[in-house]
């Protein structure tokens, strides 16, 4: 299921910051920057492998470029701390021009379900007019909205209604 | 009352736990007047003491028979529900001898104080079914007011009751009843962030919960046809939304089609000849209507706004919807066929999921202002809005068939969301009595 492989990437994501292996990508790449010493490596403690996600790969478009952006409260216009990311997205795209992508719209709990849906397909829209007008092909990007349904934090509160409030590029073929 | 409440909640529990299991078809229990004439009628009206609704006290023994006790307890039950009716505690009544075929000792009834009083009896007939006759009679009068006989397999004592039930609250409130009902609703489980929607039907009491689909996708607003075998729902995937159609009796189930588009907030005509729905394309969102029998869909609304939630008139003539066309949303009414727009929400405030009553004369919303959600209602010219409930979440009403109650979901701050019902002046505002957790209920019109 997607959603728990989005969890144990971000997870993965976590644990590379603190410095500590993370095996959830099968095929580990000696070449992308493993500082630690390797596996058959001397050495009297733990071995720690850091390994940085594959160039081109959804890990590496997760942690190096930023897969979810935020919005404010009943809005959906793209907020000036959102620019930046959604620029790496676009950079990105047009790096690896095989990958596909479904932008999903997300609201907060604040609402009534059949509103959110739609407040969840115009801020998926807006990500993906943003992605086209800095040259990223439109049939490259499918738009969905989850309205209220799919909460990244369960909390009912301030922070988690801003962080539910939200739209989630995620990558749905031709990554590495 | 309270114990009737809690052990039909915990058998709820129990059966919801269990595999999902197959709609009962469901054999109408038939009815036929008994054989002693039926008086006048007697219509109260709820007496309101400083804003306080003084119910009426009603007495309802025991019926004799096999499934006497059940269908007495079933019928007080009910009442009570309603907030209109306060069935005295059976351990009070001094006349015990009864017969359905005597008139009562009324001066029994009298010191007691009750209003009412119902003597019933059911019986099994040479054919295996339940026959269950009884009287009810005005006390202070001293004259019967009604008598009828219903027959219905045994399995099908819950429904006797509540027809029962149905007869009583027309004889003494005037008003059609609601308890042969069923309700459509969502049953929802597992932690909020993965959330398991299933589709879900229990009759208006909460008795006979069973699920309808699997969980595989998110299944959201549940609406009844108007023949009540029939539900229109909406799913949400991963990657597709869908609107299906399910019939309840023979489990069939299609889909309206694919879209191009998120597809959300189905409701059927009244005459369940068409689906009127929303699609999310580009982020615009309209009301397009489906006609099941030729499959064509005909778009209502081309506002580059939000146009969802509609909901047919009782005659199907006009239809009321949420839009935020005009800076927020707000409700609006036009013809059927899309001409005719305005607005008739008024007060401040955002107003959504606008449900028109089947009896025509209001329109039940959500409305959010001021950091709270309220269930309210308006006439369909926008007049009179009066909010009935308030609290930091609740929404999607759906009338019972009678149109003097409404039923909704409410969710408290971190807690699971549980079904409500609010009765047309505000007075009465309880919890369903189903324990777990769901959310966008929709009534059944009276069973047949």
């Amino acid at each position: 299921m997607s959603v728990t492989r989005k969890f144990l990437t971000a997870a993965c994501a976590v644990l590379l910051i603190s410095g500590a292996a993370c095996a959830s990508k099968p095929k580990p790449n000696p070449t992308d920057g493993g500082t630690a010493t390797g596996p058959g490596g001397a050495s009297n403690g733990v071995d720690v492998t850091n390994m940085a996600p594959t160039p081109g790969s959804e890990q590496d478009f997760i942690v190096n470029v930023g897969d979810r952006v935020f919005f404010d409260y009943d809005q959906y216009d793209v907020r000036a701390d959102a620019r930046p990311i959604l620029d790496a997205q676009a950079r990105w795209l047009n790096q690896y021009r095989s990958v596909r992508v479904r932008i999903e719209g997300n609201a907060d709990e604040r609402g009534t379900r059949e509103y959110n849906f739609a407040l969840g397909g115009r801020r998926a829209e807006s990500i993906r007019n943003y992605l086209v007008s800095r040259g990223i092909d439109p049939s490259r990007i499918e738009t969905i909205s989850y309205g209220k349904e799919r909460p990244i934090d369960p909390g009912s509160n301030e922070e988690a209604w801003a962080r539910n409030r939200n739209g989630h590029t995620a990558i749905t073929a031709g990554a590495r | 009352m309270r114990l009737i409440a809690m052990t039909a909640a915990a058998a709820a529990v129990l059966l919801m736990s269990v595999a999902p299991t197959v709609a009962q078809q469901a054999q109408s229990p038939s009815t036929q007047p008994a054989t002693a004439p039926a008086g006048q009628p007697d219509v109260i009206e709820g007496e309101v003491t400083e804003g306080v609704l003084r119910p009426y006290p009603i007495a309802i023994p025991a019926f004799s028979g096999p499934h006497g006790d059940d269908i007495a307890r079933v019928v007080r039950a009910d009442l009570e529900r309603s907030g209109y009716f306060e069935p005295i505690d059976p351990n009070a009544f001094i006349q015990r001898d009864l017969d359905v075929a005597v008139a009562p000792r009324f001066d029994d009834w009298r010191r007691i104080n009750a209003q009412a009083l119902v003597i019933g009896a059911d019986t099994g007939d040479a054919d295996g079914r339940l026959r269950s006759n009884f009287r009810l009679w005005d006390v202070f009068g001293q004259q019967q007011l009604l008598g009828l006989q219903y027959t219905a397999t045994p399995e099908n004592w819950r429904r006797i009751a509540h027809k029962i039930a149905d007869a009583i609250y027309q004889k003494l409130t005037g008003e059609p009843g609601y308890f042969d009902t069923r309700v459509v609703f969502v049953a929802e489980s597992g932690p909020k962030t993965h959330r398991i929607k299933k589709l879900a039907l229990m009759d208006q009491d909460g008795a006979n919960p069973q699920y309808l689909t699997d969980g595989s996708c998110q299944v959201m607003t549940p609406r009844f046809s108007s023949n009540s075998s029939e539900v229109t729902y909406m799913c949400l995937g991963d990657n597709w939304a869908r609107i299906y159609l399910l019939n309840i009796d023979t489990q069939r189930q299609e889909s309206l089609g694919q879209f191009n588009g998120v597809v959300f907030a189905p409701r059927f005509s009244p005459d369940g000849t068409k689906v009127v729905f929303s699609v999310e394309r580009g982020g615009n969102v309209d009301l397009m209507q489906m006609n099941l029998r030729t499959r064509q869909t005909t778009r209502l609304t081309s506002d580059p706004s939000i146009d969802t939630s509609g909901s047919y008139s009782p005659d199907g003539s006009r239809m009321v919807f949420n839009s935020d066309r005009g800076g927020s949303p707000q409700l609006y009414v036009m013809n059927a066929d899309g001409s005719g727009v305005r607005r008739i929400s008024q007060g401040g405030g955002r107003y959504h999921t606008p449900v028109w009553s089947p009896r025509g004369d209001w329109i039940a919303f959500t409305k959010s202002s001021g950091g709270r959600f309220s269930i309210g209602v308006m006439r369909p010219d926008g007049s009179g809005e009066r909010l009935l409930t308030s609290s930091y979440f609740e929404e999607g009403p759906s009338w019972a068939p009678n149109g003097r109650y409404i039923i909704f979901h409410r969710e408290a701050p971190g807690v699971n969301p549980r079904l409500w019902y609010v009765d047309l002046t505000g007075r009465v505002e309880r919890q369903v009595p189903y324990s777990g957790s769901a959310s966008d209920p929709a009534w059944s019109p009276l069973l047949n």
